[in-house]
């Protein structure tokens, strides 16, 4: 228990002391604008990859909606910003919760489902969202909403990336991550040992959209301007690529894989044509070489041994300690 | 009345063209558990060829009804290769590995055909030929249109998913692969190439995905790189529709998505009907999660 304080701390310190350099980086005006919208863009990514990474990572429920929570978020705390004035922390706030609130009204339904059917149904609740948005003139319809006000400065972003990431890996050390973990591993088992999972799939689900939702809240009061196009699927393979080159289930690797992607995203838009070629490849080889993402820890499951109990666990199977 | 009938003939032909793809995604389903996120490239792909030598041929002088099977025949080879490429070099090596590395590689595949044409053949979207001379038929006299494309699209599919329950159905290939997708394990301890199979499915799958491109670029008339992002994701909801892995449930789930579709659009909320899609998908799923035609797999302990 105190190593994990221990480094529970050590690792606060090392956040809070890279917070006052990049701060001191700032006000001395070293950082170019080009990088200061780019390491926003980092701090946002990694709230999505963690809190995608307790839903997928963790609980072992394949998402690809997540998107769709990230622009319920964003165009919350916009119009509550835009047109009510209210101010910019209650704001972003107001857009996680709304968007758990749809988090629970996913999940209730859907978790029902498992694996590759779980997948589908949150890519088509995501497309939903982004076509009710897309057709919603108060919104402003497909060109979306615009002179948002860029609040989100670098304190801000930083101290609301690090809460989230404490809050999610204090939760998946906690009982009821350890219950989530347990999901994953064998939903059927973990029903026998007397976990609710229904409880603890919507759980997951939940926390993921609150902290999606902060994101994008957070990504809107970044870039001025939102609009449904930018939360299509393809955002939400974005994330989901990001979470699988980190590592599945591993916090850090979620943290690495966002900045891993980001840094990737931005260096190539030098070469337009070639980027997103150049960005698929690495994918491609990533994922043949080395499918255990960046940080993945090497796995433990039975399913090395047989192929059987390969096909039994599913979905997906990949642990490595958070 | 006959408005509704139009509809659905308008309906049917969008429909055949989802279902042709339909088919590729549930075929290569059914055998590894793939959700191939590339297979809508491959239908561009497919369209693009046709595109081309739909265009040499007819400079060639040969007549329209030549031209329109030739061009068919080799869109559907060289997606049918392309097919089995993409299977060899993205998919094979990561066949041990976890579904999810898996997805993420289609997913990099599919970009990396959408992105490729963007480089080869620019971004702005292409003119498809009219090979055909467009007629239009009255229906029993009465204000019902048929088009020559429309009844040329149904027959071109009815034909291709007769070849396809034959080569499934009686062909040697057809039985190893329903043989594969029951039990990959048991139907090589049979004797039966696992790897060669797998390689016909993603080549049966690509070709008829390519004939679909074909058809498609007849009916809109043009053709972009990025075309296959939505047809694909419309043709994989159609395919879950109908119960994934089943063939006949393909084209069930493509022929009614189609004409859901062209429904909701004559009634006027054509901007909701791509959402009305992934409605009647998650609907389906929560009350019958193996889609209409899909067989209940119990949970096993």
């Amino acid at each position: 228990m105190t190593k994990i304080n221990k480094k529970f701390w050590l690792g606060i310190l090392v956040a809070l002391a890279f917070y006052g350099f990049v701060k001191v980086l700032l006000t001395t005006g070293i950082l170019s604008d080009v990088n200061q919208s780019m390491l926003l863009l980092i701090g946002v990514n990694i709230m999505l990859a963690v809190s995608l990474n307790l839903i997928t990572g963790i609980t072992g429920q394949f998402s690809i909606g997540h998107a769709g929570f990230m622009s319920v978020g964003a165009y919350t705390s916009a119009i509550l910003t835009l047109d009510y004035n209210v101010p910019f922390i209650p704001a972003i706030l107001a857009g996680g919760l709304l968007a758990a609130v749809f988090g629970v009204l996913i999940g209730m339904p859907t978790l029902r489902l498992n694996g590759d059917y779980l997948a589908i149904a949150t890519l088509g609740f995501g497309e939903i969202i982004r076509i009710i948005m897309l057709n919603t003139e108060y919104v402003g319809g497909a060109s979306g909403l615009s002179g948002i006000p860029a609040k989100t400065t670098w304190t801000m972003l930083f101290f609301f990336t690090l809460i989230s990431v404490v809050l999610i890996n204090n939760f998946i050390r906690s009982t009821h991550g350890r219950a989530c973990i347990a999901i994953r591993e064998n939903e059927i088992a973990a029903e026998a040992m007397g976990i609710n999972t229904t409880r603890y799939k919507i759980i997951a689900f939940t926390i993921g959209a609150l902290f999606a939702g902060m994101a994008g809240g957070l990504s809107a009061h970044t870039f001025y301007v939102i609009t449904p196009g930018s939360f299509n699927f393809l955002k939400s393979f974005e994330i989901i690529v990001m979470v699988v080159l980190g590592g599945l289930g591993s916090t850090a690797g979620s943290i690495v894989g966002a900045v891993f992607v980001t840094l990737l995203y931005t260096y190539l838009r030098e070469f337009p044509e070639w980027r997103m070629i150049i960005y698929s490849i690495v994918l491609i080889l990533m994922m043949i070489f080395r499918p255990s993402g960046l940080l993945g820890v090497s796995k433990f499951s039975l399913g090395k041994f047989g192929k059987k109990e390969a096909k039994a666990n599913d979905a997906i199977k990949s642990s490595g300690t958070p | 009345m006959e408005y509704f009938i139009q509809q659905l003939i308008n309906g049917i032909s969008v429909g055949s063209i989802y279902a042709l793809i339909a088919l590729g995604y549930t075929m290569v389903y059914g055998i590894i558990k793939l959700i191939n996120f590339a297979h809508g490239d491959v239908f561009m792909v497919g369209s693009f060829i046709g595109l081309y030598s739909a265009k040499y041929l007819a400079n060639a002088g040969l007549p329209p009804i030549v031209v329109l099977l030739l061009s068919l025949i080799i869109s559907m080879t060289i997606s049918a290769l392309l097919g089995i490429s993409i299977e060899r070099l993205a998919y094979k090596p990561l066949r041990k590995s976890t579904r999810i590395a898996a997805l993420i590689t289609a997913i990099g595949v599919s970009f990396l055909l959408e992105y490729t044409g963007v480089l080869i053949l620019g971004p702005q979207a292409k003119g498809f030929p009219d090979i055909m001379d467009k007629k239009q038929y009255h229906l029993f006299g009465s204000s019902i249109q048929v088009e020559s494309n429309q009844i040329m699209i149904l027959l071109t599919t009815i034909i291709l998913m007769l070849v396809l329950q034959y080569i499934v159905r009686y062909t040697k290939t057809g039985k190893a692969m329903r043989a594969v997708s029951f039990d990959v394990e048991a139907a090589r301890l049979m004797g039966i190439n696992v790897d060669r199979t797998i390689s016909a499915t993603f080549a049966i799958g690509s070709a008829l995905a390519a004939a679909a491109g074909v058809i498609f670029g007849m009916t809109y008339n043009s053709v972009d790189p990025l075309m296959g992002v939505m047809p694909g994701l419309k043709a994989f909801v159609a395919a879950v529709l109908g119960g994934i892995g089943s063939i006949p449930g393909a084209l069930v789930g493509g022929l009614l998505l189609g004409t859901v579709e062209t429904e909701i659009s004559s009634l006027g909320f054509s901007s909701w009907r791509d959402g009305v899609a992934f409605a009647v998908l998650i609907l389906i799923l929560i009350f019958k999660p193996s889609g209409l035609f899909g067989k209940n797999v119990r949970e096993k302990v």
